[in-house]
């Protein structure tokens, strides 16, 4: 595919490097790549990707840009809070290149539609926030023979590979269990330094274009670990797990399966907050059960630097972490409501809680946020 | 007895309360043995997180029934989802 006069003048920068030249950016004019999530990673893997001009980038994401996002989703404004995540980087990416055509997938990612989206698209891109959508995209690419460019990130750590069952181990080889459910904090809930995913999504979009161009040693075959704080990267060497279900030779699964089931998490709503009907209390009912004669005991299991956003008076702290080892704290007799900032780690020391023997006990479903919304204003929500 | 050093990368790290530790293990002893040890001697450790862990030997990567080679340098990575 032949470039325009106006490409080859925005291209020039790329055209002088030898590894990339008029064939490489005719190259990258002919590829596409499908960037799973357009958050923290999705970002800049996107704007990176689009200004470099590659010629046809699909977006998924059902989400709505929200305001807690801007502080690392920098595809996104505050102009543009409110609006479809997709739509909103459709905006910002075309805004950036217009050369380019951007698709949209304003849909979740689910087994049911992923090797339809994914099919059309040369490499795909992993920017997505839970570990089902993580075994999702490697199994898409493994069934697609697709190389899947891997990122995560929590706080101050970032992991990237490029998985690529024909030449290297996929992500189920390193990890071929999920862990157990909400035994690795999410993002929403542990917090994340906002350019971490600006350091590992340009990481991806850098092994991206390598893979489009067929230059350069990319990712196959190795993990980078990176730690902000020590500024370190590591690597190790990875090698194809003979065991592996997906892509070993006795591999059993050869379809899509069910990714929710599968790790025991919904990937789509990952800050439901409950701890299912029977054990949850919603935040009025808490007000008024608290105004009662004799209010339950309130534990609250966050960080004791969370408390410092908002509390609720009187709540006793024993962040999640230390919970198992203090159990003998707390009075078992007492009714007591557990809460935390969105309702997610307080429905898991509820669990503890209740195999430990607890039977008095609820989740403040949605947590002190809940609180904050419908119960006292004053309180800011994080 | 086989010195290994064990480094603890991300959480592991603020659970151990050191990022390395020289520990002496018996030779022979597998991945998933040392980590049973490791747990035994930081009781922060969370099982859980050790046991879904990705480890290294030597910067390769291996699996839980893997023998430890003599001075070997062992690394522990939480894994993480965020994104
Ligand atoms: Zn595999």
């Amino acid at each position: 595919m032949e470039l325009t006069r106006e490409e080859i003048l925005r291209y020039s920068r790329h055209l002088l490097i030898p590894e990339v030249g008029l064939n490489g950016q005719r190259k990258l004019k002919e590829s596409s790549v499908l960037v799973i999530g357009t958050g923290g990673l999705g970002s800049p893997v996107s704007l990176y990707l689009a200004a470099a001009g590659v010629g046809r980038i699909g977006l998924v994401d059902y989400d709505v840009v929200d305001s807690t996002n801007l502080q690392r989703q920098v595809v996104h404004g505050t102009s543009t809070v409110g609006k479809l995540k997709v739509e909103s980087a459709r905006a910002r990416l075309l805004d950036l290149n217009p050369m380019i055509q951007v698709d949209v997938y304003n849909v979740p990612f689910t087994s049911a539609n992923a090797l339809e989206i994914a099919a059309p698209y040369d490499v795909i891109v992993d920017g997505t926030d839970n570990f089902p959508t993580r075994y999702l995209s490697n199994d898409v690419a493994v069934f697609l023979g697709k190389p899947n460019v891997y990122g995560s990130i929590f706080r101050f750590d970032g992991q990237a590979s490029v998985f690529y069952a024909q030449k290297g181990p996929c992500y189920r080889c390193l990890f071929p269990e999920p862990p157990p459910p909400g035994l690795v904090p999410t993002c929403a809930e542990g917090g994340v330094l906002g350019i971490l995913p600006g350091t590992i999504g340009t990481i991806q979009a850098t092994e991206a274009l390598k893979l489009l161009l067929g230059i350069g040693d990319t990712l196959i075959g190795r993990l980078l670990l990176y730690n902000a704080l020590d500024m370190s990267f590591d690597f190790v060497n990875l090698r194809k797990n003979p065991k592996c279900r997906v892509c070993g030779p006795e591999a059993d699964i050869k379809e899509l399966i069910d990714y929710e089931e599968f790790c025991g998490v919904p990937g789509h709503d990952h800050e439901s907050g409950s701890a299912g009907a029977d054990w949850d209390i919603s935040a009025p009912e808490l007000a008024a059960r608290l105004q009662s004669a004799n209010p339950p005991l309130l534990l609250d299991v966050r960080e004791p630097h969370e408390l410092q956003i908002s509390w609720l008076p009187g709540a006793l702290n024993i962040p999640l972490g230390m919970l198992a080892a203090r159990l003998s704290e707390l009075d078992s007799a007492r009714e007591m409501v557990v809460l935390c900032k969105a309702g997610t780690r307080s429905a898991r020391a509820l669990e503890l809680l209740v195999s430990a023997g607890f039977r008095r006990v609820k989740n403040l479903k949605g947590g002190i946020n809940a609180w904050a919304r419908e119960v006292d204003q004053n309180l800011p929500v994080y | 007895m086989n010195p290994v050093k064990v480094l603890f990368f991300a959480t592991l790290r603020h659970q151990a309360g050191v990022r390395s530790t020289e520990i002496e293990i018996p030779e022979g002893i597998t991945v998933r043995q040392l980590k049973e040890r490791l747990v035994e001697r930081f009781p922060g450790l969370d099982w859980q997180v050790m046991d879904h862990c990705l480890a290294s030997v030597n910067q390769e990567y291996c699996a839980d029934e893997d023998i430890i080679p003599p001075g070997a340098e062992v690394a522990f990575f939480p894994p993480v989802s965020g994104g």
